[in-house]
């Protein structure tokens, strides 16, 4: 049963996977072997991280594109193109990617985000060249063909209706999202507007696939039970051949800065009220002071994160004004984004005491410094999800594609465990006051409306 | 302290010695042990698994789940608040869960042992000293009534729900762990308190436990973490569930969609049919959009983003389900089309080149199962938890390999008759 939506980023699978269950705490990861990086000549990256605990490889190439970069008219061509990918290219048939990994004992799927679009395979190690061959061949070879795209774009509606339409709190995030934001496409979900699915065209996706697909767009992250050296040579002999492309550069859409609350109201048969809060925050990219984003993910730490949290421990068990809530902070973000505060209300307090018992908590980390032990907690939980992050091939390549294709560099993620320990007390306060302040606040609330629903029926049958 | 009736095993990756030992072990107090030595990283992950999931709710539906989560809200001198602080700010993961045979707690922790000894303290109060403070279960109560809202605002856990009823009627697999709102307002701290007594013992808890503590460390640490909880018996068997007649079920539901479920009784743990009936569900619709299903409904016909078939083995015969889910209009077509497949299945059984590719993606993957701590617990814990044998996975690709179509054929038609099909619908936006 799962309480708490899959958020603090937005992210599509091609296919149901349970791997966002081990998403949640986007820290970590120190030590363990080297990782070694590598430049082709065409401009594409490499990055290979050697982890010998099994005899497997995880496979993954980012393209820096997604939903971010996608204009009106065409939201979720990123995502649509993604499930394209498996669709044939002029050397295999449509399908016979996932047949040929399958047939090699290998896991592959692919997922969209707000910044990039990923491709995946999980092998024995002795079949990592397959893997690259089949990227390498897509990465130029595709065939967009008319009958497989709109049987694929139907699947897509599919997805949108079961994630999205049908879904109350899958409503309430997007819809959120849509107000918050004016102008920053941040504001467009990842799987594109109903509308935009149903006219979009095998030529926005060409043009798309054109604009995006090229080597010096693509990051390849591999980590596992290689050699460095001869991932490298691997990497050379298949992607070494595609030529570069010249890219129209990405135009910025800054958002203007907000000059009040913004507050909305999502009204949909449901059962359960909804509440989120999200104040905007700025990308570390973005900021002359990186030291703010590092004070700012301590502040999400000590609001929200975890059953120790300030939200959890006064809001949740003191005042019993929720059964959960908790907060979120991305300070790799590609653009700037949202500090988010999600709390579902129990059965018999109201919307309104629960956002000022939140209210009152962002006050709280204003008015007061945060004590020396929550800080150090925080230091602490920071080194343990390091070590745990190294538990899994797959999640390591994941945080290093993260920041490579957000305009940071994987050594961010060594660095990050020092910044946080110069985190002072006097700086969290100080970013309480300067960023989560009511004028830059958007509140977004789902209050069901009651349909009543009669119970199973028997059919003869 | 430990009875050293322990066996070896060891794991084979194709060709390569390898990498991972199993130990299991029996303690004194009649706790089965199952662990792996992981050095590498400096981290343990430990689970403790009681026979007190669902089935054994009784006429209190939802008290399993309750007291398992009340765990987390306080034990030994630790109330709610102090547990929550003193597990996080050493960077310690716990966490529960409770399904239709098992309730669980886990816990990840680092190794070093400033961080371990006070992991396993509070583990070992949590298991057998929770609090069961009154606030605290009305919070979780509370919780868990949201948890049902949000459950019945949601078609797909709805018509789950549904088939789990029409598939198990009377047995206790049939109700929702979560309980009802009924049943919630019934359960007592006193229930709970018994509840706790007759099931939380050594002699109906099992543990997994891997990575960087050594044998004799493992075996001490195991031992502590059970040490409050009284000796006990194991729980009494549960009754083999009886497959019913065919049944069509509709739900109306204000949804573009409509999911669409079709059930049978599936598997125990012990099956003898259990690898003809896993390999070959892997064919119909386990192994995503290679499978029949996945190729049919969606590569072809563009119908579901989401169409997978699959058995939930458990103690007594667990669930198969077929499931998809498409909108309105296209509803009817798409159940026909499922249906007709499935018929066909189990009236023709896989093609030769099916099975060869199951098996090898089933064998070529058997490493992938293993990559980290996390899966190999996961394995360990089921294999501790229904008994079986500590050679199970050495075996397992000796056991896919030799699965034949014809066994397939025989075990799908003689268990998987259309006659016990039950199908739950529910959607079509009223």
């Amino acid at each position: 049963m799962e309480l708490y939506h899959i958020w603090g980023f937005e992210l599509l699978m091609r296919t149901f996977c349970s791997l966002l269950l081990c998403l949640f705490s986007l820290t970590a990861l120190a030590g363990g072997d080297k990782v070694e990086e590598f430049m082709l000549d065409n401009g594409m990256k490499v990055i290979v991280k050697p982890d010998h605990r099994a005899p497997v490889v995880v496979s993954q190439v980012w393209y820096k594109v997604g939903s971010s970069y996608e204009l009106p008219g065409t939201t979720g061509v990123s995502h649509v193109l993604e499930h394209m990918m498996f669709k044939g290219t002029r050397h295999v048939a449509p399908d016979e990617f996932s047949r040929i990994i399958a047939a090699l004992g290998g896991s592959e799927n692919a997922f969209t985000g707000i910044d990039y679009t990923a491709y995946f395979e999980t092998l024995s190690k002795q079949h990592l060249e397959r893997a690259l061959e089949l990227e390498a061949d897509r990465m130029q070879n595709l065939l967009l063909d008319e009958k497989e795209f709109q049987r694929e774009v139907a699947v897509v509606r599919e997805e949108r209706r079961l994630r999205t339409d049908d879904d109350p709190n899958g409503l309430l995030w997007e819809q959120f999202n849509a107000v918050a934001w004016r102008v920053s496409p941040y504001r467009n979900p990842v799987i594109g507007w109903m509308h935009d699915l149903e006219v979009m065209t095998v030529a926005d996706l060409q043009k798309w696939y054109d604009q995006w697909y090229s080597p010096d767009n693509a990051v390849l992250v591999v980590v596992g039970d290689v050699v460095p050296v001869k991932v490298q040579a691997l990497a050379k002999k298949h992607f070494g051949p595609i030529p570069a492309r010249k890219h129209e550069p990405w135009r910025q859409r800054p958002e203007p800065e907000q000059k009040g609350p913004v507050r909305m109201r999502l009204e949909v048969p449901a059962e359960q009220p909804m509440l989120l809060l999200g104040y905007k925050t700025p990308a570390m990219a973005d900021l002359k002071d990186p030291s703010e984003a590092y004070a700012l993910m301590v502040l999400n730490s000590i609001l929200g994160d975890g059953d120790s949290s300030r939200l959890t421990s006064a809001v949740v068990r003191q005042q019993e004004l929720a059964v959960s809530a908790s907060s979120s902070y991305d300070a790799f973000s590609r653009l700037s984004g949202l500090l988010e505060i999600q709390a579902i209300p129990g059965k018999d307090s109201s919307l309104d005491d629960l956002e000022s018992g939140i209210l009152a908590q962002v006050r709280r980390l204003q008015n007061e410094p945060v004590s020396k032990q929550e800080l150090q907690s925080v230091i602490n939980r920071t080194l343990a999800s390091k070590v745990f992050a190294r538990d899994s091939m797959f999640y390591q390549a994941m945080l290093i594609g993260m920041r490579e294709t957000n305009r940071y560099d994987w050594r961010s993620l060594d660095a990050e465990l020092k910044h946080i320990r110069e985190v002072t007390a006097q700086q969290v306060q100080a970013v309480a006051r300067k960023y989560l302040v009511e004028k830059h606040l958007t509140v977004a609330r789902l209050e069901p409306v009651k349909d009543t629903k009669p119970a199973a029926q028997e059919k003869k049958s | 302290m430990m009875r050293m009736l322990w066996s070896l095993m060891f794991v084979l990756f194709a060709g390569q010695a390898l990498a991972i030992e199993v130990q299991s072990w029996q303690t004194q107090g009649g706790t089965r042990v199952m662990y792996v030595h992981v050095p590498q990283l400096p981290m343990v992950n430990l689970q403790v698994m009681f026979d007190a999931g669902s089935a054994r709710d009784g006429e209190l539906p939802g008290q399993a789940n309750l007291l398992n989560e009340l765990l987390l809200e306080g034990a030994g001198k630790w109330n709610a608040d102090e547990l929550a602080r003193e597990l996080e700010s050493r960077g310690i993961e716990v966490s529960t869960h409770t399904g239709r045979d098992m309730a669980s707690i886990t816990l990840r922790s680092l190794s070093d042992k400033n961080i371990l000894t006070p992991a396993l303290d509070m583990l070992a109060a949590m298991v057998s000293a929770p609090g069961l403070d009154p606030a605290a279960i009305e919070r979780v109560k509370a919780r868990t009534l949201a948890e049902l809202r949000l459950a019945s605002q949601s078609a797909e856990e709805v018509a789950d729900r549904e088939m789990m009823q029409a598939l198990y009627g009377d047995h206790p697999y049939a109700h929702d762990p979560l309980g009802t709102e009924t049943s919630l307002g019934q359960i007592d701290a006193a229930a709970l308190r018994a509840f706790h007594q007759h099931y939380y013992t050594q002699a109906n808890a099992v543990v997994a436990l891997v990575g960087d503590v050594d044998r004799t460390q493992a075996e001490i640490l195991v031992a502590h973490v059970l040490d409050g909880l009284p000796v006990g018996q194991k729980a009494a068997p549960l009754a083999q569930p009886k497959p019913g007649k065919a049944r069509v079920l509709h739900k109306d539901f204000p949804a573009s969609q409509t999911h669409l479920y079709l059930g049978m009784l599936g598997i125990s743990r012990e099956d003898p049919d259990y690898f003809p009936l896993v390999v070959g569900n892997h064919i119909l619709g386990g192994s995503g959009l290679t499978s029949i299903m996945g190729e049919e409904v969606r590569n072809k016909r563009g119908l579901s983003y989401g169409i997978s078939s699959y058995f939930s083995p458990l103690r007594v015969a667990g669930p198969w389900m077929l499931t998809a889910q498409t909108k309105n209009s296209q509803a009817r077509k798409t159940l026909e089309l499922m249906t007709s497949l499935l018929r066909d299945f189990i009236d023709e059984g896989p093609t030769r080149k099916q099975l060869q590719a199951a098996k090898k993606h089933l064998a070529g993957g058997f490493p992938l199962k293993l990559s980290s701590n996390k899966k190999i617990l996961s394995q360990i814990s089921t294999m501790a938890f229904y008994d079986l044998p500590p050679d199970w996975l050495d075996t397992w690709p000796a056991h896919v390999e030799q699965v034949t179509r014809a066994q397939i054929h025989r075990s799908f038609r003689r268990r998987m008759p259309m006659k016990h099909l039950i199908q739950v619908t529910v959607g079509g936006g009223k």
